[in-house]
């Protein structure tokens, strides 16, 4: 008996092997993502000024607590994926009313500005990073996202640019459950 | 011109590695400036992935490089340091996996399945040497019993097959 099963081992290697395989393949499966451990802690302690010439205020830790659900997006005139989530970011704030700080990172104001003017301007605050404030929030880079709480809790962080899939897919769900 | 070649080998044996540290960067206390390195060259850089924030060009190195000598000079351990940027970005920002609970495959995988191999070794070279010992000769019944045998099986060939 024992020497039967016995047999069964190379198969059975194969399998978890095979099993291995199929985890690290899958498209979904980004091997390059960064884990996000800022998930459920408070926002940062920052304080950022507002982009000069930019008729929005900045943005500070003072001003994510208290105020319902808001949304977090961290952006750049020099990043070219940002150009392409604007449309989503503005058709998202528009639709559900929920309120997108941005945080200009790395930025030239004038180019900022520019920016802003060219392709609408969705965010009621901006702050202006010189590089500092993505570490405090754990950023890797230009665009994340993150959506914080009434109580100034991070719930949700996102790399790279929103695209509509993951708005329908985790966005607008997590929106709604957080919304009194 | 073998000359010239010699010497260019030689100043390429004599150039120092490269860093991406700047001067402006480098702080004036050697104590504090060595270990801010010697931190470096442990934190990953989180957008080049495999290199260390030490070696690495990149902007949010560069940035991790001043925040790291900023909390030196603050007066940190460099424990403290590196749990502050672990809480931001998680064990992911430490080129070396801590040993904990969920890395501990990680760390004594390799050992374990050295361990198996010396089993299965061990095990391989008892069995061959236990093959190799032949068991003891027939006794004098057996081989009456294997003579009787092996004729029967004989009688059986040569009879004819039934049509």
């Amino acid at each position: 008996m024992m020497k039967r099963l016995l047999f069964l081992l190379p198969v059975v290697v194969f399998a978890v092997i095979a099993g291995y395989f199929l985890w690290g393949l899958a498209p979904e499966r980004d091997p390059r993502d960064v884990p996000t451990a800022m998930l459920d802690k408070p926002v940062p302690d920052f304080d950022l000024a507002a982009v000069p010439g930019l008729n929005v205020p900045g943005l500070a830790t003072a001003d994510l607590a208290g105020g319902g659900v808001v949304m977090v997006n961290f952006f750049a005139s020099w990043c070219v994926p940002c150009r392409a989530e604007h449309v989503y970011l503005s058709a998202l704030t528009g639709e559900t009313g929920v309120p997108l700080y941005g945080i200009n990172h790395r930025d030239k104001a004038e180019d900022a500005v520019a920016w802003l003017a060219e392709l609408g301007n969705p965010y009621q605050r901006v702050g202006a990073d010189p590089g500092r404030a993505a570490v405090e929030w754990g950023v890797t880079g230009v665009p994340e996202t993150f959506i914080v709480d009434d109580a100034g809790r991070i719930r949700w962080h996102h790399r790279g640019p929103l695209v509509p899939e993951i708005i329908e897919r985790q966005v607008k769900p997590l929106l709604a459950a957080l919304a009194p | 011109m073998s000359l010239r070649s010699l010497l260019v080998a030689l100043s390429l044996l004599l150039a120092a590695p490269a860093f991406a540290v700047e001067p402006s960067e480098m702080l004036d206390d050697p104590v504090l400036e060595q270990r801010a390195r010697a931190l470096s060259a442990e934190i990953r850089c989180v957008v080049c992935q495999n290199e260390s924030i030490d070696s690495s060009n990149a902007e949010i190195a560069h940035e991790l490089r001043v925040l790291v000598r900023e909390r030196l000079v603050a007066g940190d351990t460099d424990q403290q340091v590196l749990d502050y940027l672990v809480a931001r970005y998680g064990d992911f920002v430490l080129l070396r996996p801590p040993v904990k609970p969920a890395t501990y495959l990680l760390w004594f995988g390799p050992f374990l399945i050295l361990l198996f191999g010396v089993v299965a070794v061990f095990v391989f070279f008892r069995r061959q040497r236990a093959a190799a010992t032949l068991p003891p000769a027939l006794s004098v019944e057996e081989e009456a019993r294997l003579a009787r045998l092996l004729g029967d099986q004989a009688a059986e060939e040569e009879r004819p097959e039934k049509a």
